[in-house]
């Protein structure tokens, strides 16, 4: 069966846009409702990336910034996991960035001017694309909470930014894993934009130990799901009609 | 009980934040060299068929303040209306192009091909319009928008043609400025508030 539009997306499991506990929302957020239209071919192609594009280190924050020379500072882990469609469907060869602090907190930003010091053997962004079973992997170091301007006194759980691509532009989707057992989670007004708890668990990476390696770094598992796009036998109806 | 849908929740959304460009345009923040170039650079090269055409804008915050940590993207067609990956399309147009809002000025240019009209599957073509996509802070879910061109035929659009208060449709329409020259700003909230789309 060919694929056919995108499946509309279900606000409900997504944060809400307007949070007065996110200050920066409150000004940034659509008041009207959105405009809603079955996708077109607009959002149902998208841009494709292939594997030249890839450098070897491109998934390894430990060594990526100084091109092998010398690791990164920090707790050594794996973060791996698929990336999937609503039908359960591995979608294969897609680009996935990742962007993180270095293990004080600490961005690599022009913008950024935390006490914190910058690791001169890190950089922290990285990026792969997945295999044909959907799969990608990131070696890096643990990334540090941070305290950020929102309240008086709020921090940023331990957290890495994902970006991912998908096959179609409408997939596009930004998010951010979490760690398993950081109490900062609850705290966080960015991470409880997401109202339903089940939800925000899905961003809560698991510590995997049969991904460990003795000795070396630990394993959190991360898995991500797109939008997935509607299979039917019937002809579409035009629009209208 | 009933039996269960088979099928997955969507992964949800988080803000990309601050820093967003570290990850998708690492020589914006300052990452020099890390890739040999930023992804994205431009969705077309030298030889492009078609109108070249340059886009300038800000993102609007509701108070009025052009933001400076926004990141689009665009996506769009060839000149034929072709999108990369299709058969018979200009091998010069990727389509894909990300660009950051200044850090100082807040303004944001996109230098590209105009898009031709796209043929839809159930009959009928939609204007020229290049699809965007806009992260910032402050932006839990990424916004999805158009820019159409006020020089082109845009009465018969579908997608226009679905806004019920026909001064909006204003919102979604790139203004010429000069020759090959156009401003399109985006307002997240307010009287000229963008319409967005959820598509
Ligand atoms: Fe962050």
């Amino acid at each position: 069966m060919p694929d056919g539009p995108l499946i509309p997306r279900d606000r409900r499991v997504h944060p809400v846009p307007y949070d007065p506990a996110y200050k920066t929302s409150v000004t940034r957020s659509p008041h009207l409702p959105l405009l809603s239209m079955e996708s077109t071919p607009s959002e149902e192609t998208g841009p494709r990336f292939g594997h030249s594009l890839i450098g070897p280190l491109d998934n390894n924050l430990i060594l990526n910034w100084t091109k092998g020379e010398a690791p990164a500072i920090g707790e050594r882990i794996l973060v791996h996991g698929r990336v999937l469609d609503q039908m359960g469907r591995p979608v294969p060869r897609t680009l996935v960035e990742i962007w993180q602090a270095n293990a004080g907190g600490r961005y690599r930003h022009v913008k950024d001017g935390y006490l914190a010091p910058l690791d001169p053997n890190f950089g922290g962004c990285g990026r792969t694309l997945t295999d044909e079973a959907g799969r990608y992997q990131f070696l890096t170091i643990r990334p540090g909470a941070y305290p950020w301007p929102n309240r008086t006194n709020d921090w940023r759980p331990m957290h890495i930014h994902f970006s991912v691509f998908g096959q179609s532009f409408g997939q596009r989707l930004i998010s951010q894993m979490y760690f398993q057992g950081d109490p900062l989670i609850d705290l966080c007004p960015i991470a409880n934009t997401v109202k339903s708890r089940a939800q925000l668990d899905r961003l809560v990476a698991p510590l995997d130990m049969a991904h460990a390696r003795p000795l070396d770094f630990l394993a959190y598992k991360f898995d991500i799901v797109l939008r997935g796009r509607r299979q039917t036998m019937f002809e579409n109806r035009p629009e209208g009609m | 009980m009933v039996q269960k849908l088979d099928w997955l929740d969507e992964t949800p959304s988080q803000t990309a934040g601050p820093y967003v460009h570290i990850g998708c345009i690492p020589t914006f923040a300052g990452l020099r060299d890390i890739y040999p170039e930023d992804l994205g650079l431009s969705p077309i090269e030298d030889g492009a068929e078609g109108e070249i055409v340059t886009i300038t804008g800000s993102v609007f915050d509701g108070t009025g303040w052009a933001i400076r940590d926004a990141m689009l993207e665009s996506w769009q067609p060839d000149a034929q209306g072709l999108f990369a990956g299709q058969a018979g399309t200009d091998p010069k147009v990727s389509g894909f192009s990300r660009f950051a809002a200044d850090g100082e000025t807040g303004e944001y240019t996109l230098r590209t091909v105009k898009p031709g009209t796209v043929a839809l599957p159930g009959g009928g073509r939609q204007a020229p319009h290049i699809s965007l996509w806009i992260v910032a802070r402050g932006i839990n879910v990424g916004l999805s928008t158009r820019l159409y061109f006020e020089d082109e035929d845009n009465s018969a659009d579908p997608l226009l043609r679905r806004i019920e208060q026909r001064q909006r449709v204003q919102t979604l329409v790139a203004k010429k400025t000069g020759p090959g020259q156009y401003r399109f700003d985006i307002h997240l909230q307010g009287d000229n508030e963008t319409v967005f789309l959820d598509l």
